[in-house]
């Protein structure tokens, strides 16, 4: 009884007071708002923000490993009153490549291969939101990320530059290649990521798909090149290079960009020649996206 | 809300749809059509994500050929099939859904929680919808396509892998979005039986083709058959056939209850007049038996169908020949 007594009007004050349904008359922003929308979303799930603890992990990981080289560089400079940093601005990306790929393998397949085998596509069709929205938002959110991979390292390396008083002019030079380097490369790899990863809607093949494309072509047009190299066929060095992700980047920036080129006895490509790397970079890049529409043309509803 | 004119829809080997030409009102309209009649056909062309082959189709006055976006900005679509990530929580499914339609941050958070809430899902929607039952899944897939607020909702198969309370459950919550929120909704399914309860009208499309379209109503309006049913006595063994001995003696035909189990017990008679139900209690009275049972019976939609599908399918012949 007294439990009763007790209850009754602590029961009236917690009263769930049901207020009904109630209409949305506010703002109703549209197709641009939401193509934004899914670029930040995807932008932040890029780095496992938004997702589970676990999924940010490999990301943040990923992210601290391409930085603690670059801080250990400026740490060496500053102390040792060095008058050049040890690596360019254009080389470090080059350098750091396995990692890029393997960031690049483990977040394209969760942005897109996500929503193909869940099957949310339709969700996002049967908004106004449309295929070309998709696509862009996805492309550009994935192209950012590796951006801000590529591109945190370096800024790292120019203020680390400016600390250690190195000539101002020269470094500012050198970083905006580079920046112009990473923005390319992200591009890139970011088109050529998605593909890959957008063909299965099974993660795990997504991951070793991309690693494959990505990582093993590099070894593969490294190791020939060697061969190449150790047959004096410099030539061939030359046009190897543009059989590899990491490679075009590389004959790109060496052509344009003031880079040294990585390539075995730096037989980069001559201006010439870097325009034809420069001509299937954007190629590769509009390709990717092309095939990307195509790609989402068949699983609309 | 929704009207069509021979509206048709073909693909290079079959015709999903075959001059459709209907008008849909307020209200919830059951779509019935078997696996394959065209009823997610029509939804994607209703939605402007397909052009139709021929026809025209305008969904909330909205042409669907050239205002598609409009469209889907004003309308909702719950698929047929799974379509949530299992590792975000319906919190966050929904919120981003509803920022996919348009609405500002702030708004897609309440909107999110208020339409959780309606849709039955209280303290599991922050947990990953990995671990959600069947019936939680679909109400987070109902939740999306009501979050912002539409006019009109698509829903394809809501019920599809419920378990009977789930079934009721979503189907009271189907209706309960027109009668409460005031959404049309335009609800598929195969069963007839579902759509008898839930719908205000009902349209069957059988092979890309209107078989019928009316109000619910009409396919279960009352029907003047009266089943009744005795007890047996000692003077009468068999009270059933003494029944229909006594309305044979009157002059009124009898037939019984159909082939259901203890359906022989039953006796249907046509009621004429209003003093039937007065004959039918003198006549059991004079038996001396218990009348167990008498009740008007209402048509299922599925008889209705059933007998329409064969009228149309001779005629077809007829016409055919």
């Amino acid at each position: 009884m007294a439990v009763e007594q007790s209850l009754t009007p602590a029961g009236e004050q917690t009263r769930i007071h049901n207020i009904g349904y109630r209409h949305y008359d506010g703002p109703r922003l549209g197709r641009a708002y939401a193509r934004r929308s899914l670029f930040s979303q995807s932008l932040r799930g890029a780095y496992g923000l938004g997702r589970s603890a676990k999924s940010k992990v490999l990301p943040m990981l990923l992210f601290v490993v391409m930085c603690v080289p670059a801080l250990i560089m400026v740490a060496v400079a500053v102390t040792t009153k060095m008058k050049d940093l040890p690596v360019d601005y254009t080389r470090y990306a080059i350098l750091l490549q396995a990692v890029v790929g393997l960031y690049l393998a483990s977040q394209a397949p969760q942005s897109v291969s996500r929503d193909l085998r869940f099957k949310s596509i339709p969700l996002y069709f049967s908004r106004p939101i449309e295929r070309g929205d998709y696509v862009l938002a996805k492309y550009a959110a994935m192209t950012s990320a590796l951006f801000a991979l590529t591109a945190a390292p370096l800024i790292v390396l120019y203020v680390g530059a400016l600390l250690a008083k190195l000539d101002f002019a020269e470094q500012t030079k050198g970083f905006a290649q580079g920046l112009v380097s990473v923005a390319l490369l992200s591009l890139l790899f970011a088109g050529i990521g998605l593909v890959v990863s957008a063909v299965t809607p099974r993660r795990g093949f997504g991951i070793a798909a991309v690693i494959a494309v990505m990582t093993i072509s590099y070894g593969a047009v490294s190791t020939v090149q060697a061969i190449a190299d150790a047959q004096d066929n410099s030539g061939a060095i030359t046009w190897l290079g543009l059989f590899s992700p990491v490679t075009l980047i590389d004959g790109v920036q060496t052509a344009f960009l003031g880079a040294t080129s990585a390539f075995p006895g730096g037989h980069g490509p001559s201006t010439g020649q870097g325009v034809v790397y420069l001509l299937v970079v954007l190629g590769l890049i509009a390709g990717s996206y092309a095939l990307l529409m195509r790609r989402y043309r068949k699983v609309g509803l | 809300m929704i009207a069509t004119e021979s509206l048709s829809k073909r693909f290079p080997r079959v015709t999903a749809l075959d001059r459709l030409s209907m008008d849909i009102g307020p209200g919830v309209t059951g779509l019935v059509g078997a696996n394959g009649a065209g009823k997610s056909t029509l939804i994607k062309i209703l939605l402007g994500l397909s052009p139709a082959t021929e026809g025209r189709a305008a969904v909330l006055g909205l042409d669907v050929a050239t205002e598609g976006a409009a469209i889907r900005e004003r309308v909702g679509y719950m698929p047929e099939h799974d379509c949530l990530p299992p590792d975000v929580s319906a919190t966050e499914f929904v919120v981003h859904m509803a920022r996919m339609s348009g609405l500002p941050p702030t708004a897609a958070r309440e909107r999110t929680a208020d339409t959780l809430r309606h849709v039955g899902l209280y303290e599991e929607r922050y947990r990953p919808i990995g671990g959600y039952s069947t019936g939680m899944k679909q109400r987070v897939k109902l939740a999306q396509a009501l979050v912002h607020d539409p006019q009109l909702v698509f829903l394809d198969e809501p019920t599809n892998g419920l378990d009977p309370v789930g079934r009721d459950d979503m189907l009271d919550l189907i209706r309960r979005v027109h009668s409460d929120f005031g959404i049309s909704v335009l609800v598929t399914s195969h069963l007839l039986g579902e759509l008898e309860r839930t719908c205000d009208h009902v349209v069957v499309v059988d092979g890309g083709k209107l078989l019928r379209s009316s109000s619910t109503t009409d396919f279960t309006q009352t029907t003047t058959t009266l089943a009744i049913e005795v007890t047996d006595s000692d003077e009468h063994p068999d009270g059933t056939r003494a029944l229909r001995e006594a309305f044979a003696g009157r002059g009124i035909e009898t037939t019984t209850g159909g082939e259901l189990p203890g359906a022989g017990h039953t006796v249907l008679i046509t009621t004429q007049r209003n003093d039937t139900y007065d004959l039918v209690r003198d006549i059991v009275a004079d038996l001396g038996l218990g009348l167990v049972r008498m009740e008007q019976r209402r048509h299922h939609i599925a008889e209705v169908f059933r007998s329409e599908t064969d009228i149309e399918r001779k005629e077809a012949v007829t016409h055919g020949g």
